[in-house]
């Protein structure tokens, strides 16, 4: 396939979720969510409950994914920040490690100048996760086990996921 | 691309559904969508224009079940078939782990199925994927109309590199699950590879 799986351990997992929380709590932001690129959902901290997460992960990889083609239309390399302003609640979104999407979402407890502070400083700290899970990648680490729990998949397995 | 989330124990993957312009695409969809249990799907987005034609993408998450402990979720997309929604296409195809080609039977559509699919393997190249290796199944879609062509016919031209390949009624349902079926087991099984 194109590009190598995105694999994520649990070490780095903790790491994002703290540095998330963290950047939660300091931007006074409801909610934080960090996205891949093509649309998943890699962690979340706040108030995460009361939005559909599966949906806004997709729908913002599309939002940045259209945007960074319409920057390179008139030449940018891309738009690196993003925001929505809504009457109560608004979202910024922006890039983080050239592969992530980071969405805040806030409302009027917060505002846009401290949530791009927060937001700066909390990128150098994931933009760090991402470096060691990048480079875990590259040695194939992975803790405790066999370099993939699906090498063992049997068709079985496989059959038995679509005999509803 | 793959993503495995050994924190959450989830594997996600994206399959993406392709083909000419008003082909069935988000009628394949729709169907799953209707046929799945709610505890087992998320809700189904569609960026369509008022005429209901898919302007940028339809999204549907399916949790399909748990596989070595792993829950296994499926996010499915269209694209927008239409000639010059390409740009929106590619961008979709971005991170794609298979791809559904749906073609319309008619007659008069088969130079569109060609074209389409054309565009697709141009477009996955642009995204360092090749459709001569990338899990891929095609649909001959809308059997039941009167002015369908035969279907060793169009295995002929169509037919890629022997993919499974089936025959369907979106609207209806024949078909669709198989379609889906094959190509998810198909990603599944390239994820043994690695």
């Amino acid at each position: 396939m194109g590009s190598a799986d995105f694999i994520l351990y649990e070490e780095e997992y903790a790491s994002l979720e703290e540095a998330l929380r963290r950047l939660r709590q300091e931007a006074n932001a409801k909610a934080v969510f960090l996205i891949d690129k093509n649309g998943q959902q890699i962690a979340a901290a706040g108030e995460i409950e009361q939005f559909d997460a599966t949906s806004l992960a997709s729908l913002t990889a599309g939002n940045v994914a259209a945007t960074d083609g319409l920057a390179k239309l008139i030449g940018e390399r891309e738009f690196s920040v993003l925001f929505h302003e809504g009457q109560q609640d608004h979202i910024h979104i922006s890039i983080v490690a050239k592969r992530a999407i980071l969405v805040v979402i806030f409302d009027e407890r917060s505002s846009l100048g401290l949530v791009r502070l927060r937001v700066k400083r909390a990128s150098v700290d994931l933009e760090r996760i991402f470096e060691t899970m990048l480079q875990k990648g590259e040695r194939g680490d992975s803790p405790g086990g066999p370099a993939s729990p699906f090498s063992e998949i049997t068709d079985e397995d496989i059959d038995a996921l679509f005999s509803e | 691309m793959t993503f495995i989330n050994y924190a959450s124990k989830e594997i996600n993957c994206k399959i993406v559904y392709y083909g000419p312009g008003l082909g069935g695409k988000t009628t394949n969809l729709q169907y799953i969508y209707n046929k799945t249990s709610p505890d087992s799907k998320g809700k189904m987005i569609s960026l369509a224009t008022e005429a209901d034609r898919t302007l940028f993408f339809d999204f549907l998450p399916l949790d399909l079940g748990s596989i070595r402990g792993f829950t296994t979720r499926f996010h499915l997309y269209t694209v927008p078939g239409q000639v010059f929604y390409d740009a929106s296409r590619k961008l979709i195809l971005k991170g794609v782990d298979g791809v559904v080609f749906v073609a319309d039977s008619q007659e008069e559509r088969m130079e569109a199925n060609i074209e389409s699919i054309r565009n697709l393997e141009a477009n996955l190249k642009e995204h360092g994927y090749d459709l001569p290796t990338i899990p891929y199944a095609l649909q001959f879609n809308k059997r039941d109309l009167p002015g369908a062509l035969a279907v060793d016919q169009m295995y002929r031209v169509l037919n890629y590199k022997r993919e499974p390949t089936f025959e369907a009624v979106a609207t209806t349902g024949i078909g669709v699950f198989d379609t889906l079926k094959s190509v998810a087991k198909q990603i599944l099984i390239e994820l043994r590879k690695r």
